[in-house]
């Protein structure tokens, strides 16, 4: 049994800690469920599982309004569905189809919702920094109240652009929270072996940044030290630094062989803190286990769902291979547009199965 | 009608009519605000439109870029100064696999309207950090736009357009040409088209394809050339991506014979490009060879003997020329 390390809750926190445990299930549901269809095959390219770290994802974007900003990772499926992008957009683009949120020009590393204030997932460990200060940069121009999240983990914070945006963010007050997923591994290297020091949140206080750790495994308190960051930071207050002291309950990759832990580590982890069974057990009463498997069985559902509207997608034509690096590359009559597509008719006679306005099946 | 300007008021008049125009648009980089720019090119600017959206900033290139393309996913149109195009190098990941990316890979959900202004290029013994002329690393990077001014008018139309374009743009200003003076169009909405070349001089013996401070000293040799009766026409690309191979085509039909010059390293420069574009395109039109002349493959030097040596001038853009009338190659 899980330990349960919050007070039982009641009346608007459960409700709220219900609809964290719902978004926790659904990131669960979603990335084992790609697991299973990247081994099957189904999904090509890398992909990056959160398992283990639900809480962080779920409780800051619930915090979230719409019209804010975040950016995330390679590790960025739980962002992505926790700010709201829909589960078939998603798995529609990890299956590389035409119907993807990014049309299948992106994947699992490079997913992005521009609808719902979602930046991407980026491929470059700390590629987040910088859209998120300048996310931040950009509501202070246009006086707005929006605020910008930037998800990270412990590795991107030996990379130079960590401190240069958070001395940037913390001189300017930006409206920038930083939320650092702390799930002890850089890639496939323990953090013990690649930092000197236990928590990565001193480092704010080099930039002069306020900053709190959290236990990343409890939704609510990622939520609740959220809450005050968003708070400062839509009052002028600034920048804010949570640490979320989490774990990776799989590997770097799918695939890795985890040569650099042992198994039991793992177990024990997921045993003491699973942020979902955590949920669960700080519910208590407030969720019985009928609707609490509900929960499950809706997201089961909704995957099953995705998965349909993915397999039934197209690939996209091959000649979207050759559009959409600039505006104006779709436009007889822009410059770009004509040199773009001279450079394609330059590669068309050379390229195998490819002629001139082939029209690719793709599947 | 026009004006007679420097360069530099060229830039900032650009600036500030588009500042004017659109309350989005906004500025940031080292020693901009407060001190005017290092050759001066922002003096004024903080006055008329606050600190606010003329910033100074930490020396953080990384983040001044990757700031300015966060900014541009999210409304704005930044302008961020690189105070010497050199230190693109340190702003690398945010030029090449954050701004060039993101729209291509995110299904065209974003744009990313932000402008690199990048002072290059050769002068004053500045040295092998402080005197490259990059633009070729850019235009290998697929997602990119970059534009070149050859005077104050190309400053102004082509920083104007940089600005308002939806795609990023680096925009490469050479530190000696700030203090020329040059005709600007009295227009406001005054732009040059990006994409587009400009025949700054007319002759039917040869053409020299060039950009930047180049396009100078190609007039220079043009007029050297005109007095041993040799007419060569001047091809100003203005902008290096998108190219305008149409009116490198139009030349090459136009004169027979081309020299392509910049004061970029010639290997694997955008010289290369352009002769291989006419090597495969226009080969039945051509006399002669293709000659195509850059920096030599060194860093630059300090000393200035040493530094006049290793780029080309007028003198050897001149020689190029003759050479190809005479078959001389």
């Amino acid at each position: 049994m899980a330990k349960t390390l919050t007070a039982a809750v009641h009346g608007e926190r459960s409700d709220l800690g219900i609809a964290l445990l719902r978004t926790m299930i659904r990131i669960r549901v979603l990335e084992e469920g790609i697991e299973k269809h990247f081994l099957a095959g189904d999904i090509p390219g890398f992909a990056h599982l959160s398992i283990g770290q639900e809480a962080v994802a779920a409780g800051t974007c619930a915090k979230l309004r719409t019209d804010d900003a975040i950016a995330s990772t390679h590790r960025g499926h739980g962002h992505t569905l926790a700010k709201g992008t829909s589960m078939r957009g998603m798995v529609a683009e990890l299956f590389a189809r035409a119907t993807g949120i990014c049309k299948g020009k992106g994947g699992s590393m490079h997913i992005a919702d521009f609808s719902v204030g979602m930046l991407g997932a980026n491929g470059v460990v700390a590629g987040g920094f910088g859209l998120v200060a300048g996310a931040a940069l950009s509501a202070v121009q246009r006086k707005t109240d929006q605020v910008a999240v930037c998800f990270f983990g412990d590795g991107a914070t030996n990379r130079g652009p960590f401190h240069e945006n958070l001395n940037l963010c913390a001189v300017w007050n930006l409206p920038a929270i930083f939320v650092l997923e702390n799930n002890r591994y850089a890639s496939t290297t323990s953090t013990a072996e690649t930092m000197k020091i236990d928590d990565v949140a001193i480092r704010a206080a080099g930039y002069g940044m306020p900053s709190a750790i959290v236990d990343g495994f409890d939704a609510f308190a990622v939520y609740d030290a959220i809450g005050e960051a968003t708070a400062r930071a839509r009052s002028g207050g600034g920048p804010t630094f949570v640490e979320c002291k989490t774990y990776r309950a799989r590997g770097h990759y799918i695939g890795d062989p985890e040569r650099y832990r042992e198994k039991r580590e793992i177990e024990d982890v997921m045993t003491a803190s699973d942020p979902i069974v955590r949920m669960q057990a700080t519910l208590g009463d407030a969720l019985d286990a009928g609707e609490f498997e509900a929960l499950w069985t809706q997201a089961r559902e909704e995957f099953a769902d995705a998965v349909a509207f993915a397999r039934s997608s197209p690939s996209p034509e091959r000649d979207e291979a050759f559009f959409g690096a600039y505006v104006g590359d779709r436009s007889a009559g822009d410059p770009v547009h004509a040199v773009e597509s001279r450079e394609r008719d330059a590669f068309m006679p050379f390229a195998p199965n490819l002629g001139h306005g082939s029209q690719g099946s793709g599947h | 009608m026009s004006r007679t300007i420097t360069f530099t008021e060229a830039t900032l008049e650009a600036m500030r009519e588009e500042m004017r125009r659109d309350p989005t648009v906004f500025l940031m980089g080292e020693d901009i605000a407060k001190q005017g720019g290092i050759f001066g090119q922002f003096r004024g600017l903080p006055q008329e439109f606050g600190f606010d959206r003329v910033r100074d900033t930490p020396i953080s290139e990384a983040a001044l870029v990757g700031a300015g393309v966060g900014a541009a996913l999210t409304g704005c149109r930044p302008v961020v100064d690189m105070h010497f195009a050199d230190f693109i190098t340190c702003a690398m990941d945010e030029v090449v696999n954050q701004a060039a990316k993101l729209r291509y890979m995110f299904g065209e959900q974003c744009i990313v309207p932000m402008t690199l202004r990048a002072p290059d290029g050769i002068t004053k013994s500045a040295g092998s950090q402080h005197s490259q002329a990059l633009e070729g690393w850019f235009v290998h990077t697929p997602g990119l736009e970059v534009v070149i001014p050859a005077d104050a008018e190309d400053a102004k139309g082509l920083l104007k357009a940089a600005i308002r374009s939806d795609n990023p743009t680096l925009y490469f200003e050479h530190k000696m040409l700030f203090p020329q003076k040059g005709p600007v169009p009295d227009d406001d909405d005054f732009v040059v088209p990006i994409g587009k070349a400009k025949t700054m001089r007319d002759g039917e013996d040869v053409a020299i394809v060039t950009y930047g401070i180049t396009v100078g000293r190609a007039i220079e040799a043009a007029t050297l050339l005109e007095a041993e009766g040799i007419r060569a026409t001047v091809i100003n690309l203005r902008t290096v991506w998108p190219l305008d191979y149409d009116a490198i085509a139009d030349a090459v039909a136009r004169t027979h014979r081309v020299v392509v010059a910049h004061e970029a390293v010639r290997v694997g420069g955008v010289g290369a490009e352009i002769a291989s574009f006419i090597g495969e395109h226009c080969f039945d039109e051509l006399d002669a060879p293709v000659l195509r002349l850059g920096a030599a493959h060194v860093p630059v030097p300090f000393a200035p003997v040493l530094q006049e040596a290793m780029y080309p001038r007028a003198a050897m853009i001149a020689d190029a020329a003759r050479r190809l009338v005479r078959r001389d190659v």
